[in-house]
């Protein structure tokens, strides 16, 4: 019995060795293949030089991020058969530098992480680990939502503004920020804010959306970013016409 | 698509530059992490080089699910804690380790918690609590049925602010340096490329997990090959009670995809395909109506231990009660009574990975499941402060043993184990270095050199030779065929045998791809290599236990025999076969006893 295939078409780029082109696989069809599988086969079986990052397989370590068929997607959650008959182009990550086939570079997206000052900040002297700080349920589902986001870098990929305003610091770390923000048992959202309306990107968002289309987590980074902007231009307005009544 | 990156430029493998640090941890998941968190409260002054495999929130501690146990309410109390988890080791455990563990636990959770970790809350605004398996009282916190991620997630972002960690990600280390009888520092190849780099240190934590990957049906992530191990065991450590290897009772079949414990913790039932909850045919108590309030009853039925439910599983497969698919045999997991609301507040996860990867919905279906290996109770030997017999070299989390875990592992313990020891091991290494003199000379410069001849001598094979899957798919049908659930002297000696082919095989790869920039296929050839030899010293700790112990099933020799072996086994590396050894199990004060479940079961061991 012959076995179905179905055919990869993979973005290849060796920076040692020209490039970049798309190289053609066929591979097995399976009914409950992912394209990570299929990636997986390419390189166990037929060619063990193609390079991409993958650990968890189930949508949650973040790593398998890549363009299927022009769309951002966790490739161990894209399923072959959504893809039929096929070709299933695979490309790396929109907006992001490419360092090798389907590997991108995330050292900025790392860097944008960084810079919103994603953690507790606490007025407290010392920490006192006797007791756990209350937050009620109610507290939680304040910023649960923001709190999901798994650094699968999609939202970048689907981002217009990234495309052209490379320093903007995105969805992902948009979404960080409010996370904490919103979050009862943190005192640093001025410090944050700070940060956040001096970069210059978040003025241009214009609420297209796209980043929480492409969010395997329901993130939501576009409504994120929106709840900021607003408080973010009330806050400005307050501390410019009432300076005495700064915001706590 | 975004701009290419041009070459660095570097056509062979070359030595960059030595890196200094105080500190050197090898794997940046929860241990990792916790560990040099501790390391800057011990003292802010010490310069911490992390280095990991991948970017920290990728480490597989992100998949953990269910929850992390410590002792917080008021019907709880620490005698509880230890009682359950040395009686759920099997008494394998040691006591001393088991003490600090419980005694040191809620400490660390809530640290945790002040680390911005959003645990599941009461109405009150205190932590929630749900039961997990083996357990005479509830006492998991989690964080819905996302626990490991957001753990990991808290403890990276909140390690961002200390500038004291020198993060380096994307560096595999592929040996251990040592000097003057000490550990001082490590080889790391950089992915991006290809340059190998020199880290030097006083102190190094190898935090590198587990390795469930040498089994071919595992919940664990691809990263999951036990490098860290490898590398202490190749400077001369043992490996400590590495036949015990952890199968979780309910795993997506096919993907391997764990479901989680929590969803018999909030009531779930097992079935077979007489719809009988099979488990009470097993020495696990009686079940109670699933309507019942007292539903579902602590360290009974469905909340009984992992070895005791994979076991369960194992004979009912052999009695045809079980249901057939594609991808083996499997019985029903259902969570339906629960309702949806539940299901999507206290497991929400469940309900997506069962949608996402068996196509079915649990408010409306049963969970096809069957046993899948999870979790590797042995590990690198190491004392109560991460410390190995190696000065200077320390482990935590899945890849040591200290041993709280003894035979067989509780859930929710091992996240738990991650924050405790990282917590210890860091601060003993902080408090151990002292700017001592790192050593130079022939001694370090012969390690270097060896070991860039032995990755440009894996680089410059011919092609041709051996392919690295093949021989992985060799090991992990090895490994599952003689080091399965239930095992035997014949099983355990044809496994033994080939493993030592496959250590033969192993050096006869070649590799299809001779780019130094991000080369994964060298770094799997050098992974697999970790494989092989973790693989051997399993197998042969596994044959040498002749007796039945927690997850160590001998169908040959079915009684657990404490005169003999009461002990953990301690696996070295010689040039032959692994060489295994005995080191006695640290007995305070709970003497060894009948593992009893249901609701018969002691409390206390009294």
């Amino acid at each position: 019995m012959s076995e179905t295939t179905i055919k990869l078409e993979v973005f290849r780029y060796r920076p040692d060795n020209g490039g970049p082109t798309f190289q053609s696989y066929d591979v097995p069809y399976h009914d409950d293949w992912v394209v990570l599988d299929a990636l997986n086969y390419v390189k166990n079986y037929i060619d063990g030089s193609l390079s991409f990052r993958w650990s968890c397989r189930m949508g949650v370590c973040g790593s398998c991020g890549m363009q299927v068929n022009g769309e951002p997607s966790l490739t161990c959650a894209a399923f072959l058969r959504d893809h039929l008959p096929g070709p299933v182009r695979v490309e790396p990550l929109t907006n992001f530098p490419v360092e090798r086939d389907l590997v991108v570079d995330m050292n900025g997206f790392m860097e944008k992480l960084d810079h919103v000052k994603p953690y507790l900040v606490r007025e407290d002297e010392a920490d006192d680990l006797s007791a756990e700080y209350l937050q009620t349920p109610v507290q939680l589902d304040r910023y649960k939502q923001f709190s999901m986001c798994i650094n699968c870098m999609l939202c970048y990929a689907a981002c217009p503004v990234i495309g052209r305003v490379d320093d903007f610091i995105g969805p992902a770390a948009l979404a960080l920020a409010q996370r904490y923000n919103l979050d009862s048992r943190d005192q640093g959202k001025q410090m944050r804010q700070d940060v956040i309306f001096q970069n210059e990107g978040i003025w241009e968002c214009t609420f297209v959306g796209e980043c929480s289309e492409v969010c395997p987590k329901h993130v939501d980074p576009a409504g994120a970013i929106q709840q900021a902007k607003l408080e973010g231009a009330v806050d400005y307005y307050k501390r410019l016409l009432m300076p005495w009544a700064r915001r706590s | 698509m975004g701009r290419l990156h041009p070459l660095p430029g570097v056509p062979k493998i070359t030595f960059v530059n030595e890196i200094r640090h105080d500190i050197l941890i090898i794997g940046a998941g929860g241990a990792g992490l916790r560990a040099a968190m501790a390391v800057v409260e011990a003292n802010p002054d010490l310069s911490i080089g992390l280095v990991s495999k991948v970017y920290p929130m990728r480490s597989h501690t992100v998949a953990a699910e269910g929850g992390m146990a410590a002792v917080i309410k008021g019907n709880d109390a620490r005698e509880h804690h230890i009682y359950d988890t040395i009686s759920g080791s099997d008494w394998l455990a040691d006591q001393d380790a088991v003490e600090m563990f419980v005694d040191e636990a809620p400490r660390e959770l809530i640290q945790l918690e002040h680390w911005g970790c959003p645990w599941s809350r009461e109405d009150s605004g205190h932590v929630a609590v749900r039961p997990f398996g083996g357990m005479q009282i509830e006492r998991t916190w989690y964080a819905a049925d996302k626990t490991g991620f957001h753990v990991l997630h808290a403890l990276f972002q909140t390690s961002l602010q200390f500038s004291q960690i020198t993060r380096y990600d994307e560096y595999f280390a592929t040996s251990l340096i040592t000097a003057d009888g000490r550990c001082q520092g490590c080889v790391a190849l950089e992915l991006r490329t290809g340059k190998l780099h020199v880290l030097r240190a006083n102190a190094v934590i190898i935090c590198t997990g587990g390795f469930g990957r040498i089994f071919p049906f595992t919940t664990n992530g691809s990263i999951k090959t036990g490098d860290g191990l490898a590398l202490a065991y190749r400077a001369g450590v043992a490996l400590k009670d590495m036949e015990f290897v952890q199968y979780h009772p309910t795993g997506l079949p096919g993907t391997g995809i764990l479901i989680t414990e929590a969803s018999r913790g909030e009531g779930g039932i097992l079935l077979n395909t007489e719809n009988r909850r099979y488990l009470q045919d097993y020495d696990l108590g009686e079940p109670l109506d699933i309507h019942d309030p007292r539903h579902p009853e602590n360290r009974t039925m469905e909340l009984g231990p992992r070895d005791r439910l994979s076991q369960a599983f194992m004979h009912e497969q052999a009695a045809g009660r079980t249901f057939q698919g594609d991808y083996g045999d499997y019985v029903h997991l259902d969570v339906r009574h629960l309702g949806e609301r539940l299901i999507d507040t206290r497991i929400p996860f469940v309900r997506e990975l069962a949608s996402n990867y068996a196509g079915i919905d649990p408010v409306v279906e049963p969970i096809p499941v069957r046993p899948v290996v999870h979790y590797m109770m042995g590990g690198i030997d190491t004392d109560v402060h991460g410390l190995t017999t190696l000065p200077g070299l320390y482990a935590a989390g899945e890849c040591a043993c200290v041993s709280i875990n003894g035979a067989n592992r509780l859930g929710s313990n091992s996240l738990t184990e991650l924050v405790v020891f990282g917590a210890r091991a860091g601060r003993h290494a902080a408090a151990a270095v002292n700017g001592q003199q790192l050593a130079d000379g022939p001694e370090v410069d012969r390690q270097l050199s060896a070991e860039r001849d032995r990755i440009e001598e894996l680089r410059a094979r011919p092609s041709g030779g051996e392919r690295i899957a093949v021989i992985r798919d060799d090991l992990t049908t090895a490994m599952e065929a003689g080091a399965g659930i239930f095992r035997d002297e014949a099983s355990l000696s044809a496994c033994c045998g080939t493993l030592r082919e496959l250590e033969d095989r192993v050096t006869r790869i070649s590799l299809d791809d001779s780019s130094p920039v991000y080369n994964t296929e060298l770094i799997s050839a050098l992974e697999l290599d970790c494989m092989v030899d973790i693989s051997q010293a399993l197998a042969h700790a596994a044959l040498d236990r002749t007796e039945s112990r927690g997850s160590h099933q001998r169908t040959d020799y079915a009684a657990r025999d404490d005169a003999n072996y009461l002990k953990h086994s301690m696996a070295y590396r010689t040039d032959g076969d692994p060489r295994i050894e005995y080191k006695d199990v640290v007995i305070t004060r709970w003497p060894p006893a009948e593992r009893v479940y249901g609701s018969s079961g002691e409390k206390d061991g009294k």
